[in-house]
């Protein structure tokens, strides 16, 4: 189907159904019972998970295929955010030409920091993208260009938005948010209510889905292909490559832009669904941030990346939203100084802290799990099949993770 | 006219002159085998020819074009391939997935950018690989993580890597060192074959002497960075320039 094998097509199906029916999956605990907050089926977080899902989808293109650990990825990200938000104050609240522009401008300053970035490699290539983002921070936070210029770019600390005042020659009367081709706007969302549950059906979310479907196919494509070979021959061994007459250069610089442009797009999309760009969002917090998801998920797998993207935004929302009084509430039936005590214990892991856990969290998948969630998840289906395993078996597997082509 | 020809090559490193004034010439489907002790700077000439070192004087000439200046890649691409001293291939990858990139780098050249297309649908390329594969008497092993060979298979691998992209001379730098009996013998029996089937010419380094005498028409004896002699290997056996070299017999009686 489409040109891929059998079992990629499965994965892409699985996929369309999971984020299809998210809004169901998502909210699995009726609106007014205790269990609620576990729900995540909002239409604001929804699309995060779907965006960061292709914001780590590029980066373990690069990443998981070649091995080049990018620490600045969230420049690409900051750039296709203001690209949208400058197509919003310049036509209007259409966002294609913005997602466009989001695109090719996160390619262009990826194909420069690329070209120079990949002069080296390992831990120096790391810290010189870091550094090109760090300048890109500073530099979109104090907009420098702006006060160049005598004009705003980024708006700095403050954010680029859109003001009254913009030229927006194309906005019609009454456009007042994000919408696609004046169709539907992005905020529109349609609330199911069925008996104690509620389900939102968000159209931003649902544009997102169709460019996360496109974008995964697209991996897939490209982790099969030719080109995709030789990025793991990159991986793999770069003397052996140029001595076997191929120049790596073109080929770690080539993923390095799509990587980049997969950036772009989620800036872009994160901007189409809220139309503001903020300087935090080039931060090195944000680079490490889609590293954390891509090594939880599973690096140079192809559905560890939206797994790990899904895992840590689900954890960041909800995590944080548990405060004292609900934890008081949860071991209520506890004597009082043993209630207080184990409120006590859990506390910094909760809120604020929900980093602390997320750091643990971490810590135990790369101890116990050097192959992400999907690693896990492999054991957990091994277990279950019950199969007396030999050696050769062993290897089928070894082979199978690295996504070996399958005997003919 | 050899298609290699190397003329007073030099290459010092700091204080230590490497290669003194190196001049050597391979004739076109011969075996010429480089001999000589630790430090003669056997590995120094070899990096000289594949573009990893750039000699500070000299000329290198294979088949009338300079190949100074030049990246290991381009070389390659001129027909020149190179087996590693410790088998080199992508430990990460399947046997056949490793003999697949070769004939993807004589087919599309130093880069090709095919992202969209499946590695499986590339028949001519998969066909290829399985035959060389066939050849090496591999194709059992085709879906086998290739780090998990034994060193034998690796590098009989990496020899039937180099051959998959036709060069027209292969370097080998210490085929044979740290293997066991039975895999330096099958590899000297492979490289007999190659050397007899093929339209190839050989260059090896070696300290085996077993080796070289089995498989070279010609030996270069390197010492101190300098050519020494260059002969048959039955006039090499019994030269007592050489014997000097390996023995030191001048420097304990200095």
């Amino acid at each position: 189907m489409l040109g891929l094998k059998k079992t990629d097509a499965t994965l892409l199906i699985v996929v369309t159904i999971l984020t299809v029916f998210a809004p169901f999956i998502l909210n699995p605990f009726p609106t007014s019972s205790a269990m609620a907050q576990f729900n995540a089926g909002y239409p604001d977080l929804m699309q995060r998970f779907i965006i960061f899902g292709i914001f780590a989808i590029g980066f373990n293109l690069l990443f998981g295929l070649t091995g080049y650990l990018s620490f600045g990825h969230a420049a690409f990200l900051g750039i296709g955010s203001y690209a949208v938000v400058w197509m919003y104050k310049l036509l209007d609240y259409n966002v294609l030409p913005g997602l466009v522009l989001a695109v090719i401008v996160s390619g262009i300053f990826a194909l420069a920091i690329g070209f120079i970035s990949l002069r080296r490699s390992g831990i120096y290539f790391s810290i010189l993208t870091l550094a090109f983002a760090q300048m890109m921070f500073a530099i979109s936070y104090s907009d420098l260009i702006g006060r160049f210029l005598g004009t705003t770019v980024t708006n700095g600390e403050t954010g680029l938005q859109v003001y009254t005042s913009d030229p927006q020659i194309l906005l019609s009367a009454g456009e007042t948010a994000p919408h696609f081709l004046g169709l539907v706007e992005m905020r529109s969302t349609y609330t199911l209510d069925a008996g104690a549950w509620s389900f939102d059906f968000n159209a931003g979310y649902y544009f997102c889905v169709v460019f996360m479907l496109m974008a995964f196919y697209l991996a897939i494509r490209i982790f099969r292909s030719p080109f995709g070979l030789m990025l793991r021959a990159v991986k793999s061994n770069q003397q052996r490559m140029s001595y076997t007459g191929l120049n790596t250069k073109p080929y770690t610089l080539a993923v390095f832009v799509i990587s980049g442009m997969y950036a772009g797009l989620a800036g872009g999309l994160l901007a189409a669904m809220d139309p503001l760009a903020g300087a935090e969002r080039m931060q090195w917090t944000a680079s490490g941030e889609v590293v954390l998801m891509t090594i939880l998920g599973g690096a140079g797998t192809l559905i560890g990346p939206v797994l790990g993207a899904g895992f840590i935004k689900y954890f960041e929302n909800i995590f944080s939203k548990i405060n004292d009084n609900v934890l008081h509430q949860w071991f209520a039936f506890m004597p009082d100084g043993l209630e207080d005590f184990v409120v006590f214990v859990i506390h910094p892991f909760i809120g604020k802290g929900w980093h602390l856990t997320l750091g643990l969290m971490f810590m135990m998948v790369v101890i116990f799990l050097p192959g992400g969630l999907v690693e896990g998840g492999q054991r957990i289906g091994r277990i279950f099949r019950r199969k007396d395993r030999n050696s050769s078996d062993a290897e089928l597997d070894a082979a199978k993770q690295r996504n070996t082509p399958p005997a003919e | 006219m050899g298609i290699l020809e190397v003329k007073n090559v030099g290459k010092r490193f700091g204080g230590l002159q490497a290669l003194g004034d190196v001049n050597l010439s391979i004739a076109e489907n011969s075996v010429h085998a480089i001999i000589g002790p630790n430090g003669a700077g056997k590995s120094t000439l070899l990096n000289c020819l594949v573009g990893k070192l750039i000699p500070d004087t000299g000329s290198v000439m294979f088949d009338g074009q300079s190949v100074l200046g030049r990246k290991p890649y381009e070389i390659n691409q001129m027909g020149i391939s190179r087996v590693f001293q410790t088998p080199e291939i992508f430990g990460d990858l399947s046997v056949l997935e490793n003999m697949m990139i070769p004939c993807f780098a004589k087919r599309d050249g130093a880069f090709g950018m095919n992202a969209i297309g499946a590695v499986m649908s590339q028949t001519d390329i998969i066909e290829r690989a399985e035959h060389m594969l066939e050849e090496m008497k591999m194709a059992d092993k085709r879906h086998m993580t290739a780090s998990s060979m034994s060193r034998g298979d690796k590098r009989r691998l990496e020899i039937g890597m180099c051959l998959s992209q036709e060069p027209r001379l292969l370097l080998l730098d210490e085929p044979t060192a740290g293997m066991a009996r039975a895999d330096t013998n099958n590899t000297i029996d492979l490289l007999k074959q190659i050397s007899d089937e093929r339209d190839i010419t050989i260059a090896i380094i070696e300290h085996d002497m077993h080796v070289v005498f089995s498989l070279a028409q010609r030996i270069t004896v390197l010492a101190q960075g300098t050519p020494l002699v260059e002969d048959t290997p039955d006039n090499i056996k019994g030269h007592p320039k050489v014997r000097e070299a390996y023995l030191g017999e001048t420097q304990t009686a200095a």
